[in-house]
């Protein structure tokens, strides 16, 4: 607000002495205003006038008031300014006027130093001009002093190395031999010289000599080998030869380390892999009765082939074995190569020499030491504690790193990853034929849950069973089957994730080599997606499709309470259940696909037709037991001579009674389905005896009538017009399709077990009576119930024909006997 | 008759019967003309012979009909030496008792001449067979089926009558029968042979029977058993054949809807199985010359031709180039354009609307061949014409 105030009138002070020309042109628009009091244009007649002509009276007198109100701020506003401007200005004065005197005093004060600095540089000339000769003089004796000393170091060196070699202080000895051998060289032609020289070799050799044995005898420790080599290399001693003895020394302790890992190993690997069995069984969840926590139960037993576990063995391999190798490289680096490098054995191309020794040497050291390593990895079969072998491999790729540290160039690095790949590979495939063997264990078990009850008494083809095997008899207990397919269902789902977990460890982040591309792409994406979950995945579809195949002939192997169960399984595979696996693999391991993948969509297909498959052999399964009654039924029977029916005979009340029980088994696991509307008497129906006698042909042309038909012809015309009827044809996923495909198969073969009898008179009214019992039962069962009519209606036309002696039973005679059942 | 659509195949030439019909057969003797023999099943009337020629130029049938007042035939068989020689099992009725029996019989002499004036007269005042023989011991019924030697002078047949297996010897003009030897089968609970099949290859010396889910092989030298396949099929097999060129291979059909191909050596595994019928399989026959043509009948009312290339005798087939199978026709199911051929399903006919029990190859011309359902359609059908090129050319 105050600085607003401060601004404006700043800029009126500014106006009024005509500092703004400059900003003219941004101010014009609004400053051509003459009416604008502040504006540069003002005019005051015509603001005056436009007041007078625009403003009552009393708007004026305000406006007068406000001009006064502001005239006479801006007066103050204005004393204020000068007086603060004339303050400052007198201070300024002030200030210029004490600068002056001081300025003014400082240059005397200046001209005193000049001058006793003068005076100090000619004492100081003349001081060092007495000092002269004595300094020149005292130079030339410390020179000659030196000479003299070393002279003496000479002449006293023979001596000295002899000490040295008595005490053992090779060190100190070489040192002094190489001061003094340049100069006796360089002075050899003097005699006196010369005999020192000769001295010195011959001592130098012996110690060369002693050297060279003490390097020879293995038994010295590292340090002092290293000591020897570089005394050695000192006196000019062959480098190559050097390296040679050096390394083959280290590879004799080297090669000591390794033989006692090697003890560790299991002498015989091919005799351990017959007596454990690769894929090691685990322990079913379905059995244990809580699927959870399987895995580690089998981790705890111990590979028995191996004293040691992996992780032992490694953390061995890496403290003794590698540590050592690290030790050796460091040292002979040392030694051969950054020494080399700076003194003059640069010039003989010896660290390139020592390099590739060292690589060679190193390479072949580490072969040895990885085919251990696999040897030992191999012997991992057990599929429990997974997080033991990654820790132990982690660890031995872990360890490399310290030689690829050391030795840039090695392979060292990139052949230990490809083991490390490879114990995951085959770890991937362990996990594969687990979780397979798994899943046959599971069936097994379902299997016997199934086959329990089912002693005790119920011995329906619709007796479900109880999980758990309790004294529940098979179709009291309804729940059994649904039950028994989530907990089979959850304990594979459970077992696939533990599977997952155990090789999702291979790529945690804390784990040395899972930063590698492989264990980022390829593990995932082929590893862990196709050859662990899809081959599973597919595995499973398959395994049930052998159901179909090889139990298929005789239906007994498998029971279909399994087929069922399966292909509810499979069903719900195709649904959600791959969809589910797919997603989580891919969310926990990140996959990300270079290479082309088994889309879901595949795998869906393939357990649908699986399901597809299952369901279908249900049926047929299921229709060859109630056809098998049926036939046997017809065909044990004297059906010309039978006596009048008075009942439905038993076997038509067991086949309703088995069709009821397979209903409720596939309603457990099945929806209800759709079925067309019921007319209203479906259960009473009539049938024609003469029904299903035989049809004009659609072919009229080539059609040669041959007499006129014994059969009704009118009675056959739905015939004509209904659809053929495929009796084993695919079902739909849902109870009404499988039921109707189940009574088609029983009916048709009734129909055709008919056709191969001849009937008296009653034997016909039984069939008759038979078939009202089947229609008053089987219709609320079926998608279509004009397809029991149907059927049925063919059954009796063609027992009816089939009849010596065809008069059928009254309708109400049938009825009665059949509604007293 | 000008045939003027080039690859079209000819439309399937049906004959209806009045009755219901089950045996069928091709009249073996006869190699000029196309003639199958038809006997029907009828409790309440005369059953007849119908003899069926097809006059294949003009696409069109004749017919002639021989009354067998015997009873209603189950199964027909003609005489591969004599034309007018020919075995029925037919079902008698006595005192409400129904009998199986089996016969010999001769058509008579003048039965051509007549249908040739008036063919409607024959059919109201149709000549009866002449009887020749009976095939009983006395000892044993129930008569499955009789079985021409194959190949053979029309001396010797073979009859399966409930356990046994007799082998007659026809004498004084097949007018007297004698069993010169006979087989039995052995085992649990009341065994029934349901089908066999006189093998032509070994110098005619075997014989295979079908009996509940087991086939049988015999020598009938020795009349004793050679192989046994037990649970050939899941249910019941219903019919067998030799496949004409390969000694060691049969097939065999059931209840189970299957198609089943042996090699005898090895009788543990099928060489090949087919699953295409949708219910069961009542009759299966090998074209006569080219093997991997395979006839199927099944109750499901279908009739099936399949390919079966790799299991023939002339596995390669031949070469065939595209243009020629452009021209197919829409039966054509087959994988144009493979080589080698694989094993297919050629053609599915749908005439018949009612099950159908029998299908034979004509003798005369192998591309040619007769189907029967039990509402007593004939339909007589022939290989699709692409097919017969690709197999000739």
């Amino acid at each position: 607000m105050e600085s607003s105030r401060k601004r404006r009138v700043h800029g009126m002070l500014k106006l009024y002495y005509g500092m703004n020309e400059e900003g003219k042109a941004a101010e014009q628009a609004k400053s051509l205003d003459p009416c604008d009091i502040n504006g540069p244009h003002f005019d005051h007649e015509v603001f005056l006038n436009k007041l007078r002509r625009e403003c009552s009276l009393a708007e004026l007198m305000d406006q007068e008031t406000c001009m006064v109100k502001q005239i006479r701020s801006l007066d103050s506003d204005m004393q204020t300014l000068v007086y603060e401007n004339y303050n400052k200005f007198i201070s300024a004065t002030d200030t210029i006027r004490k600068m002056k005197n001081d300025f003014k005093k400082m240059e005397d004060e200046m001209d005193g130093l000049s001058a006793n600095m003068a005076a100090i540089t000619d004492f100081s000339a003349s001081i060092s001009g007495t000092l002269q000769d004595q300094h020149a003089q005292i130079t030339k004796l410390s020179g000659v002093h030196t000479l003299l000393r070393k002279l003496q170091f000479l002449f006293e060196l023979p001596a000295r190395l002899n000490k040295c070699l008595e005490l053992q202080a090779f060190a100190q000895a070489v040192r002094s031999h190489r001061r003094a051998r340049c100069v006796l060289q360089q002075y050899s032609h003097l005699p006196s010289f010369k005999g020192i020289q000769d001295d010195c070799h011959a001592i130098m050799d012996k110690l060369a000599q002693e050297l060279r044995q003490k390097f020879r005898d293995g038994g010295s420790s590292a340090k002092d080998l290293s000591e020897c080599v570089e005394l050695l290399l000192q006196l000019d001693e062959p480098a190559e030869e050097l390296c040679d003895k050096f390394l083959s020394h280290a590879r004799s302790r080297l090669e000591l380390e390794l033989q006692a890992l090697e003890a560790e190993i299991t002498p015989c690997p091919s005799a351990s892999a017959v007596k454990d069995p690769p894929a090691r069984r685990l322990p079913s969840a379905a059995a244990a009765g809580s699927p959870t926590d399987n895995l580690p139960k089998t981790g705890a037993t111990p590979s028995p082939t191996s004293n040691t576990d992996i992780l032992e063995f490694i953390d061995r391999g890496c403290n003794e074995f590698v540590s050592s190798l690290c030790l050796v490289i460091t040292s002979y680096q040392e030694l051969f190569i950054t020494h080399a490098q700076t003194g003059e054995l640069a010039s003989k191309n010896i660290p390139q020499m020592a390099s590739a020794k060292l690589n060679a040497f190193v390479d072949d050291l580490a072969a040895r030491y990885f085919s251990l390593v696999e040897r030992r990895i191999q012997e991992e079969k057990g599929v429990g504690d997974n997080s033991l072998l990654v820790r132990a491999l982690d660890r031995f790729h872990r360890r490399l790193q310290a030689v690829t540290k050391l030795l840039p160039g090695s392979a060292v690095a990139h052949r230990g990853t490809e083991i490390v790949m490879r114990a995951a590979t085959e770890r991937v495939k362990q996990y594969l034929s687990a979780l397979q063997s798994f899943y046959m264990d599971s069936l097994t078990d379902v299997r016997q849950a199934l086959a329990t009850p089912r002693l005790a008494g119920a011995s329906g083809p619709g007796g479900g069973a109880h999980f758990g095997g309790a004294a529940a008899s098979g179709r009291d207990a309804p729940t059994s089957l649904p039950e028994l397919l989530s907990s089979l269902s959850a304990s594979i789902l459970n077992q696939i994730k533990s599977v997952l977990a155990s090789v999702h460890l291979f790529t945690a982040k804390d784990i040395t080599f899972s930063n590698k591309p492989y264990f980022k792409g390829e593990f995932c994406s082929q590893g862990v997606r196709e050859s662990l979950v899809v081959n599973f995945i597919k595995f499973v579809c398959q395994s049930s499709r052998q159901f179909c195949d090889n139990a298929g002939d005789k239906g007994g192997s498998t029971p279909p309470a399994l087929l069922l169960l399966l292909s509810r399984l499979c069903l719900d595979y195709e649904t959600s259940t791959i969809t589910y696996i797919l997603t989580l693999t891919d969310e926990q391991f990140l996959v990300q696909h270079h290479s082309p993948v088994t889309p879901v969509t595949t795998l869906c297909a393939e357990a649908r037709e699986a399901a597809q498959k299952l369901l279908n052999h249900y049926v047929k399964v299921q229709g060859l037991i109630i056809s098998q009654m049926l036939r046997k039924s017809v065909e044990t029977r004297d059906w010309v001579n039978t006596i009048e029916p008075r009942n439905v005979r038993a076997v038509m009340k067991r086949v309703v009674e088995d069709t009821t029980s397979i209903d409720v088994q596939v309603g457990l696991l099945y929806e209800e389905g759709v079925r067309k509307a019921h007319s209203s008497d479906s259960s009473k129906r009539t049938f024609s005896v003469y029904s299903s006698s035989r049809q004009q042909a659609r072919y009229a042309a080539s059609y040669t009538p041959s007499a006129p038909m014994d059969t009704n012809l009118l009675s056959n015309i739905h015939k004509l017009f209904s659809e053929r009827i495929d009796i084993f044809s695919s079902v739909e996923f849902n109870k009404v399709s499988v039921i109707t495909g189940i009574i088609k198969i029983s009916l048709k073969t009734f129909l055709e077990c008919v056709r191969l009898r001849t009937f008296g008179r009653f034997g016909l009214q039984q069939i008759q009576v038979d078939c009202h019992y089947l229609q008053m039962y089987l219709w609320r069962f079926v998608s279509d119930e004009n397809l029991v009519h149907f059927l049925l209606d063919e059954i009796v036309g063609s027992s009816a024909h089939r009849c010596l002696d065809p008069a059928p039973m009254e309708q109400s005679v049938i009825e009665v006997i059949c509604e007293r059942g | 008759v000008v045939n003027h659509w080039k690859m079209e195949d000819d439309a399937p030439v049906i004959y209806g019967l009045e009755f219901q019909a089950r045996a069928l057969t091709a009249q073996t003797a006869e190699t000029d003309a196309i003639r199958f023999l038809v006997g029907t099943q009828s409790l309440k009337f005369d059953n007849q012979i119908h003899i069926i020629d097809f006059d294949d130029e003009n696409n069109i049938i004749n017919k002639n009909v021989l009354l067998h007042r015997a009873g209603e035939i189950w199964h027909i068989g003609a005489s591969p030496a004599d034309k007018a020689v020919l075995t029925t099992c037919y079902n008698k009725t006595s005192d409400s008792r129904v009998v199986s029996c089996a016969a010999v019989w001769r058509m008579p002499s003048d039965w051509e001449t007549g249908s040739n004036e008036s063919p409607d007269d024959s059919a109201h005042n149709p000549q009866t067979l002449e009887l020749l023989c009976h095939l009983d011991d006395g000892a044993h019924s129930n008569a499955a089926c009789v079985l021409w030697e194959p190949m053979g002078d029309g001396k010797r047949v073979i009859s399966l009558a409930d356990n046994h297996a007799l082998l007659w010897d026809l004498q004084e003009s097949s007018t007297q029968a004698t069993v010169s030897s006979s087989a039995t089968l052995e085992g649990k609970g009341q065994l029934k042979f349901t089908s066999g099949k006189w093998s032509p290859h070994h110098n005619c010396s075997q014989l295979a029977t079908a009996n509940d889910t087991a086939i049988r092989g015999w020598d009938l030298r020795s009349m004793s058993q050679i192989y046994c396949i037990e649970n050939a099929h899941g249910q019941l097999v219903r019919d067998l054949d030799f496949n004409p060129n390969r000694q060691y291979y049969l097939a065999s059909c059931g209840d189970d809807c299957k198609v089943k191909f042996w090699d005898v050596r090895n009788v543990q595994e099928p060489v090949k199985t087919l699953e295409e019928h949708s219910h069961w399989v009542w009759s299966v026959r090998y074209n006569h010359s080219h093997d991997q043509l395979v006839l199927t009948a099944s109750s499901d009312s279908r009739l099936i031709l399949s390919n079966m290339v790799s299991i023939s005798s002339e596995p390669f087939g031949h070469l065939v180039d595209d243009e020629e199978l452009s021209e197919g026709e829409e039966n054509h199911h087959e994988d144009k354009g493979k080589e080698p051929l694989q094993d297919s399903v050629v053609s599915t006919f749908e005439e018949h609307e009612d099950s159908v029990y029998a299908a034979e190859w004509s003798s005369a011309d192998p591309w040619l061949f007769a189907s029967l359902s039990y509402d007593g359609r004939l339909v007589i059908n022939r290989v699709p014409r692409a097919l017969k090129y690709r197999i000739l050319l």
